[in-house]
């Protein structure tokens, strides 16, 4: 035990005198979240628009006022009658144009129905399609509720739309679960993989192993230490994400953190796994960055979804181990769920970590041979 | 004499390539065995049986008077190993790497001070002690590995290649080192490609493609072969085995 202190002593000197270590270690995870959360926001704000109205009634006034109060609009621009729409929009001043018609309020009484034209800037296409798409839950929305009371339709079907778990559609509520993938990802095998490999190419590894200490006490000596910061930055994480983003936690806080352990258990000893196969930290590195970090961006569902893949690539991304665990953190998260509907994911992770560590001491005995 | 070392019909093999073929040789408790050989000769192979790093094919070998089959434990706590890299730690200081390695060694905290302070005192570097290894010129940094190397005063200490990269100079001054540890009853076995190192050694073993083809005193060798040097001892056995 004595022994074993003395390692961890060791590697925590390691860390806390290596600058680019604390960086990953401590200021990544913060900063990472904060741009994702904060800059790559796919929610709409603020949306500036133009409005072409050729009624100036009470309908489409109050529709206007509607728009611009509903926190994702404000007005860029009035368009006349005769102007050139797509002049608005090669200026790039205005994401959308809301156009209506003349005699709109008369048409609406009269008919029952009227048409408005939505034009949005096409050329960033997920922008184009929740503006437009907002613009006309608003503005049916405000039909329905001011103008149609009265009028009944015959066999009219009225569709109503709830995004459960995430009403607002905030997508901080997906990055939250990706971003604490991502990181323990990185910390925990990334990190153990280069300061093992590290051993190996400064020849201290071959001093150690011909020393008393047995390669377990190596091994769990090197991992011990960022197991535990892993842990605190899976804390951090998750309280940024609930003080500052006000993401969820429906479901209990310690199985989220029982299941957070796991991971990082598996992501350690995939770690381990590199530090067999890799001679020295670059490789290491080179990697964790291309067998983790990419696919864990790419192929996790944390940024793309996996529904809309090519086969190959979705058959592939079941063998990647975040996508699990970013589902049983959104169940937890976001839909309080327990254990009963994320045993499966559970076991998927638990047997990778098993893979790995197997995987893990086969290479390392060939290694002694 | 006492035997350190006993090696009987070692043999090492990866795949069908034999790195050792049936070595056998004793070492001498308080002698300097010098372990010789062209890069890829097998030496480094053998070494690494000898410290428990790898575990041989067939043969007897006995470390410290254990078994190298049964008793790699007993054997890692009798032995001290420096590697071909430098091998403390560069990040710790000089007090911080003592105190990792005698904390392996289960040495207790106020043995570690009382030798510690030995330690520096031979080696001129009381004020260093909180000086960071990698701020050290290479030569300190050799001198301190082996000085930590025999820290926990095993029965043997293995040197592989210590001397790489040094001039003579520092060099002759590790050599001092070994002495000292030598007159302590420490066993020292040591792989080279110096030839002049193999003169300060006690007794020499020249390997070639997996096999010991001379094993004497440097002065015996020298008559043997009938050569002035190591050197041409060296060429001599390199060129009869071709």
């Amino acid at each position: 035990m004595k022994q074993f202190i003395g390692f961890l002593r060791k590697e925590f000197l390691h860390i806390f005198r290596d600058p680019r270590t604390m960086m990953i270690i401590f200021l990544l995870p913060i900063v990472q979240l904060l741009l994702f959360g904060k800059v790559i926001n796919t929610d709409i704000q603020n949306s500036k628009i133009a409005i072409l109205d050729q009624s100036h009634d009470n309908t489409t006034r109050e529709i206007t006022s509607k728009l611009m109060s509903s926190g994702y609009f404000v007005l860029g621009e009035e368009l006349m009658p005769g102007d050139d729409v797509e002049d608005v929009f090669r200026k790039g001043k205005v994401k959308m144009v809301v156009s209506f018609g003349t005699n709109f309020e008369q048409t609406l009484e009269r008919d029952g129905k009227v048409d408005v034209q939505l034009l949005a800037d096409a050329s960033d296409p997920n922008t184009a399609r929740i503006l437009t798409s907002y613009a006309s839950g608003i503005i049916n929305d405000y039909v329905k509720k001011e103008k149609l009371q009265n009028i009944q339709l015959p066999n009219q079907i009225n569709t109503e739309v709830r995004m459960l778990y995430n009403e607002g559609l905030k997508s901080v509520y997906m990055f939250v679960p990706g971003i604490m993938a991502m990181i323990l990802m990185l910390i925990s095998a990334m990190m153990t993989s280069i300061s093992i490999s590290k051993e190996k190419e400064l020849g201290t590894m071959e001093v150690l192993l011909a020393s008393p200490l047995k390669p377990i006490q190596i091994v769990l000596g090197k991992v011990t230490p960022y197991l535990l910061l892993s842990f605190i930055n899976a804390l951090t994480i998750i309280i940024i994400g609930v003080f500052i983003f006000g993401v969820p936690i429906k479901g209990s806080f310690i199985f989220l953190m029982a299941e957070s352990f796991l991971f990082i258990l598996m992501a350690l000893s995939l770690g381990i796994l590199i530090s067999t196969i890799a001679p020295n930290q670059m490789v290491a590195m080179f990697i964790s960055v291309l067998a983790l970090m990419l696919p864990t961006i790419l192929l996790s569902g944390f940024m793309f979804p996996i529904e809309n893949m090519p086969l190959p690539l979705r058959i592939i991304s079941h063998a990647m181990p975040p996508r699990w665990f970013i589902v049983i953190i959104k169940n937890i998260m976001l839909k309080g769920t327990g254990i009963m509907y994320v045993w499966k994911e559970t076991l998927i992770l638990m047997f990778m970590a098993f893979v790995f560590i197997a995987l893990s001491i086969k290479n390392f005995k060939i290694r002694l041979e | 004499m006492e035997k350190v070392i006993e090696v009987r019909n070692l043999v090492k093999k990866f795949g069908s390539f034999v790195a050792n073929d049936h070595l056998n040789f004793d070492v001498f408790k308080g002698e300097i065995f010098g372990f010789l050989g062209a890069n890829g000769a097998g030496k480094t192979t053998a070494m690494k049986i000898l410290c428990g790093l790898s575990s041989p094919t067939s043969g007897q070998v006995k470390v410290a008077g254990f078994d190298i089959y049964k008793e790699t434990e007993k054997i890692k706590r009798n032995i001290g190993y420096m590697s071909q890299k430098f091998s403390l730690y560069e990040d710790m200081t000089i007090a911080e790497n003592i105190r990792f390695f005698s904390g392996i060694y289960g040495i207790s905290p106020s043995d570690r001070k009382e030798k510690q302070e030995k330690l520096l005192k031979d080696l001129d570097l009381e004020t260093a002690k909180d000086s960071l290894i990698g701020s050290l010129p290479l030569g300190w940094k050799q001198k301190l590995a082996f000085s930590v190397a025999i820290f926990h005063d095993p029965k043997i200490v293995f040197l592989d290649e210590p001397t790489g990269g040094v001039d003579p100079i520092t060099r002759r001054k590790f050599w001092d080192l070994i002495y000292e540890a030598s007159d302590r009853g420490i066993t020292v076995f040591v792989t080279t490609h110096y030839m002049d190192e193999a003169e300060y050694c006690n007794r020499v073993s020249i390997m070639n493609n997996g096999r010991i083809e001379a094993l004497d005193t440097p002065e015996n060798l020298k008559k043997q072969f009938g050569a002035k040097n190591m050197d041409e001892v060296f060429l001599k056995i390199a060129r009869n085995t071709e």
